[in-house]
């Protein structure tokens, strides 16, 4: 179907402040009297503090206050408290000093003394599990942070006898805290023509947002006003007023822009209050700064895995059965159920006849972590793909065929419920993908030589769900003309706050010059949305865009049906008019109809509202009521399956094995994302994302000292995101560009599995140029393929994390 | 810890070689020689270092440029940037080895404010000692990157004595292999050191990289003309393409007659406290064919005698490849 505004480029509203400087980050607002905080951050990764000695930082000239745990509200366990007395990591704030500027704040903080008492503590989930092992936590070393409650934590030990075959490097797999399976397992390995069993680790990394996350928060009128680094924007409110103590209705956030998130800053999080208590506590605006080492401490990381996966094939390559068990490595405090995702992962990919997902999410004293991109599932794909890779060597299959051999179809099946997926299109973005990679020709070049430098090529597959549904649209057609869209989702820096607000431009047929989109500010009134992670936005965002949109068409028809009589369906719309389908010219414009709705009240311009809108939404609504044609609806629109995103990628690379560096020649992306709804922005979507997923792949690191439990990476030159020299010149992108049939205009999200795609693609041919060397670990580092190209042993423990 | 906030201190610019010299001597211990501040402010943002008085050395106009000497060799002032040096013509035609090593250092930005000074005096870069911890290297009485678990992929193979950090600079092992001359003024007049004595190990000093004293300053380097023109390699290896440190790097500098190496000098960087002066390796391959076979026999004989610690091992095979290529490919 051909769209006027869906599939085309715009230039994204906020993108001339991005480029010119102009564009407002938390950091860059100001107000008169602002005052500056910083951060007393635990120096050990495990203590109770006993007492703390703030004298002589409170006769410092210029310090106007001093914020503690006891002054902000209890978290309850394990989620991340705001201020803390017991810290769990090195880097957790204990306190904040408010002066008149930043350098005072932190000559107070040097001058503050306090009397810790160290705690075990422990950096490895293994040790954990071990039979007397440190825990992380007093409560406790073992989270079930999965969604389907409030999060708890407990205490788990394993038996020696688990442990039996650790040196081996087998992955020991005692008591799971959860699991699931389905299909006959004993069955599909029995009749298994191959088998292997393979432990891995994969590491933790940061998310090296560009924007620390900085917070400015002051109370005016009985409102709390925070602006802040979030990728969201009405998700963010509830959690933030919570940890401010105040009603979502008290506060008012401001998230114009944010310098990347990559899932940190999907929603609020705890010390982004602390700027609001502190100003509270000393009556004055204050700003906090979080500078690029504070980031490395406090602002989050990918879980780890410590992994192991058994998987049955028929001599045909197809799989019989899979048994997968994680370990996760959850940080010290609520974490994030990656663990789970891993078995989705493996479930739709390779729908397995029979497969059990087993996993336990463990608690070490490091820094805390969220979601980042692909969360489970590209930690899962860059294990596991290598490792299907190995199964077509054993057969005799081609890499390409054997995926194609156990691809999810349209029938696809998700997951522990076996639950449908509203589209799945990865066999044809693969066959795509090995079309305009010539995957017949350079899979022929595999291992070739050139002096110290071999060809390795592969191909690799990743997933992500990518939807919700049940939020709320809010659009108003003004007597001015134009079209309102009031979007509560965020600016994660995708541009798809804008992409999505023009779905309903598309359904209103709205010249896009007509239109503003209204974000970023609780003062632009805004419906309630969900985050923007979880490669969700344009699944869920058209959904709700799309419901306001037919809201306010359904009110311009009755408009017009009371002011120039008939029926609202004898009414269409076109170049900004709602006329009558039998005479075109008798009709209102929309400026006309706006007008006439104010005039008509009631529904029309938002004084009556529907029953089944979230209260934010209301609330919005009602402050716009009068204004125009209001459209507000929930997003009630039938979903019957697992929104899902996939992507396939193809690579050729070269490596020198004499230096254990590698160039990549070619890299090739094609995404199953439904209808494209912004080429631009998904060329820049797989490219980022593939640029990511090689260094998650190759470059990032995450190192913590396990004698002191300190971290050697809290730099961008220490945790090495790939740099523009690591990375292809040019990238190739495609897309299938099928809809999903449950999207209302067909699209639906991809940020995730770009990047598990690139991450696959390049670990698998680092393999591939290897003559087939599985490293069973990611990063796959320089040093590591020194190793392995000499013939040499790792320097890690077959299952040690936290060393690269 | 890293704390990414600066204390105050009080800031020197002094327009003179005595000047500086002076104030320096001045405020002795207490005192920082400031250039491109690239290694400096890493140190004063985490306050792990507190000079109390900062003497900023960009306004000594006399210590900038890159002056041809009588002799044919290259005279390059303290305070020249690592960017003038890669795109110097006199360097790129005589010493192209300085230009390429100059061009690998961390990234464009840093390269253009950091200086050759800066770059040969930089301070160790084990992430513990940066950290911020009492190890040797600070005063204190211990290591903790030469321990079981210590993560030292970055340490060194040679020459551990109670610290195993190594020499992070990419220019100094060019230098090495260059047989540059360290010219320093300092409060007791002028000295000149050769490259390869102007590094020191911990097993001299553990607590300082180079002879400077409190109070010296370098103000230039001065490459002989020995080796102009000849046959040069230089490779770095690093995890990442730029903005990364060194995990090995290799300059070589030889002359090559009649298909035979007559003279060569060749320096590793990264694999101990100083740049590594290869000088078995010259030895083994003096007068022998630049071929693959004697390529060879100079990687295997460069890593004789290197002690791994538990995560760097993979530097003994690095090393032999990249001495390896420098014969071969150079
Ligand atoms: C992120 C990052 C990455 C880096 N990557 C690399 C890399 O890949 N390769 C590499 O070689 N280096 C690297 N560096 C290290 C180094 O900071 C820069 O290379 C730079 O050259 C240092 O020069 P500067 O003038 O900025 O030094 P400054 O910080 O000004 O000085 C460094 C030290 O030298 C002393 N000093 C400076 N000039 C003189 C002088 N004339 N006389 C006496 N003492 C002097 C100072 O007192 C100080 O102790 C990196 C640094 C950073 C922060």
């Amino acid at each position: 179907m051909a769209y006027k505004l869906i599939g085309s480029n715009f230039v994204p509203p906020d993108i001339r402040g991005k480029v010119t400087g102009s564009a407002k980050y938390a950091e860059d607002f100001r107000v008169d009297n602002m005052a500056y905080c910083r951060l007393l951050l635990s120096p050990i990764p495990h203590a109770r503090v006993r007492s703390i000695d703030t004298s002589r930082a409170e006769a410092m000239p210029g310090v106007l206050g001093i914020l503690t745990a006891e002054d902000v509200p209890a978290q309850p366990a394990p989620a991340d408290p705001i201020l803390t007395n017991e810290p769990m990591f090195i880097g957790q704030p204990i306190l904040a000093v408010a002066a008149v500027d930043e350098t005072t704040a932190h000559d107070a903080i040097d001058a503050i003394e306090i009397d810790y008492e160290p705690l075990p503590f422990c950096v490895d989930p293994l040790e954990s599990l071990f039979p007397g092992g440190d825990d992380a936590r007093t409560d406790g070393n073992v989270v079930d942070n999965r969604l389907t409650g409030p999060p708890s934590i407990r205490q788990m030990k394993w038996g020696a006898a688990d442990f039996a075959a650790v040196n081996e490097g087998q992955l020991p797999t005692g008591e799971p805290a959860a699991e699931w399976s389905y299909g006959d397992i004993d069955a599909g390995f029995e009749n298994a023509a191959l088998v292997l069993d393979e432990s891995f680790v994969t590491a933790g990394m940061s998310h090296h947002s560009m924007e620390p996350r900085s917070a400015m928060a002051y109370w005016q009128n009985g409102k709390c006003f925070v602006f802040g680094s979030t990728q969201s924007q009405s998700f963010v409110i509830p959690d933030l007023a919570n940890y401010i103590g105040i009603t979502p209705q008290e506060l008012v956030y401001v998230a114009e822009t944010c310098g990347g998130g990559f899932g940190s800053k999907g929603s609020a999080y705890p010390v982004m209050s602390i700027p609001a208590h502190m100003s509270k506590k000393i009556g004055q605006p204050v700003m906090m700064r979080i500078s690029r080492a504070e980031e490395y401490y406090l602002g989050f990381a990918r879980t780890g895995f410590q992994g192991r996966i058994r998987l049955g094939f028929a001599a045909d390559g197809r799989i019989t059965a899979a048994d997968v068990y994680i370990v996760q490595e959850n940080g010290a405090t609520v974490g994030f159920p990656d663990w789970p995702s891993a078995g989705e992962t493996v479930s739709i990919l390779y729908q397995p006849p029979a497969m059990r997902w087993r996993g336990i999410a463990v608690q070490t004293n490091t820094p805390p972590r969220s979601a980042q991109r692909g969360p489970g599932h590209n930690q899962t794909v860059s294990a596991v793909e290598p490792l299907i890779d190995k199964a077509a060597r054993a057969l005799g299959i081609d890499r390409y065929e054997m995926r194609r051999i156990n691809a999810p179809g349209r029938e696809a099946r998700f997951g522990e419920n076996q639950a449908p997926v509203t589209s799945c299109y990865l066999q044809e973005a693969m066959a795509k993908g090995a079309a305009a990679f010539d995957w017949e020709n350079k899979r022929a070049l595999s291992g070739q030589r050139n002096g110290s430098k071999v060809t390795g090529v592969a191909v690799s597959q990743a997933f992500h769900p990518a939807g919700f549904a049940g939020f709320d649209g809010i659009v108003r057609l003004t007597p001015q003309g134009q079209l309102h869209v009031h979007t509560g989702i965020g600016n994660l820096g995708t541009y798809s706050h804008t992409g999505t607000s023009r779905i309903a431009a598309e359904v209103l047929n709205c010249d896009w010059e007509n239109c503003v989109v209204e974000r970023g500010d609780t003062r632009k009134n805004l419906p309630w949305n969900i985050g923007q992670f979880g490669s969700n936005t344009s699944f869920t965002m058209a959904r709700t865009n799309y419901v306001a949109a037919m809201d306010a068409l359904s009110k311009l028809k009755e408009i017009a049906s009371i002011d120039l009589g008939g029926e609202p369906d004898d009414y269409d719309i076109g170049e900004h008019r709602v006329f009558a389908k039998a005479d075109p010219a008798r009709g209102l414009t929309y400026a006309e109809a706006a007008q006439r709705a104010i005039e008509l009240g009631g529904k029309f311009d938002g004084h009556e509202l529907p029953d089944d809108i979230n209260p934010m939404t209301r609330e919005s609504a009602t402050a716009l009521a009068g204004t125009g044609i209001i459209g507000v609806a929930r997003d009630n629109l039938p979903i019957t399956g697992q929104p899902a995103a996939f992507v396939a990628g193809f690579i050729q690379i070269e490596l020198d094995i004499e230096t254990g560096k590698f160039d990549i020649i070619d890299y090739l992306a094609v995404a199953d994302c439904g209808t494209v709804i912004h080429p631009q922005g998904l060329a820049t979507q797989i490219k980022g994302g593939g640029v990511m997923g090689f260094g998650m792949a190759t470059l990032e690191r995450h190192i913590y000292d396990p004698q002191n439990g300190l971290p050697g990476t809290v730099g961008l030159y220490q945790a090495k995101p790939a740099s523009y020299l690591d990375v292809p010149e040019t990238m190739r992108t495609d897309a299938v560009d099928e809809p999903d049939p449950q999207s209302p205009l067909g699209t639906k999200g991809i940020g995730e599995p770009v990047m598990g795609a690139g991450s696959a693609a390049l670990i698998c041919a680092i393999s591939d140029a290897l003559g087939g060397h599985y490293f069973n670990r990611v990063p796959i580092t320089t040093d590591q393929i020194v190793n392995a190209a000499a013939g040499r042993d790792q320097s890690h423990g077959p299952l040690q994390v936290n060393t690269a | 810890m890293s704390k990414d906030m600066m204390a105050g201190f009080e800031l020197f610019q002094p327009d003179t070689l005595q000047g500086a010299v002076d104030l320096l001597a001045r405020y002795g211990d207490e005192a920082w020689a400031l250039a491109g501040g690239n290694d400096s402010f890493d140190w004063f943002k985490d306050r792990v270092k507190r000079p109390s008085y900062v003497v900023d050395l960009t306004g000594l106009t006399e210590l900038n440029g890159i002056r041809e000497m009588a002799d044919g060799g290259v005279e390059i002032g303290a305070l020249t940037t690592l960017t003038e040096i890669e795109n110097n013509s006199l360097i790129q035609g005589r010493y192209s080895i300085l230009a390429d090593a100059a061009g690998r250092v961390a990234s464009p930005q840093i390269r253009n404010t950091g200086t050759i000074g800066g770059n040969l005096a930089q301070d160790a870069r084990c992430w513990y000692y940066r950290y911020g911890v009492d190890c040797y290297r600070a005063g204190g009485d211990t290591c903790y990157a030469d321990t079981p678990e210590g993560q030292n992929r970055e340490h060194c193979l040679w020459g551990a004595n109670r610290c195993v950090a190594v020499s992070p600079s990419d220019t100094a092992p060019a230098m090495v292999a260059l047989d540059a001359r360290m010219h320093i003024v300092g409060p007791d007049g002028e000295r000149e050191v050769a490259a390869e004595d102007f590094f020191i190990g911990p097993d001299i000093d553990i607590e300082r990289m180079t002879v400077l004293e409190p109070g010296e300053v370098l103000t230039a380097i001065r490459i002989p003309a020995d080796w102009a023109g000849s046959t040069f390699y230089f490779e770095k290896v690093a995890d990442r393409n730029t903005w990364d440190f060194a995990l090995v790097s290799i300059a070589a500098a030889m002359v090559v007659e009649g298909g035979n190496i007559s003279r060569i000098r060749m320096a590793a960087g990264a694999v101990e406290c100083v740049p590594r002066r290869l000088s078995v390796v010259e030895q083994v391959v003096t007068g022998q064919p630049k071929n693959e076979a004697t390529a060879n026999l100079a990687g295997q004989s460069s890593v004789r005698g290197a002690t791994p610690l538990n995560f760097n091992h993979f530097k003994i095979p690095l090393l032999q490849n990249l001495v390896t290529r420098a014969i071969r490919d150079a």
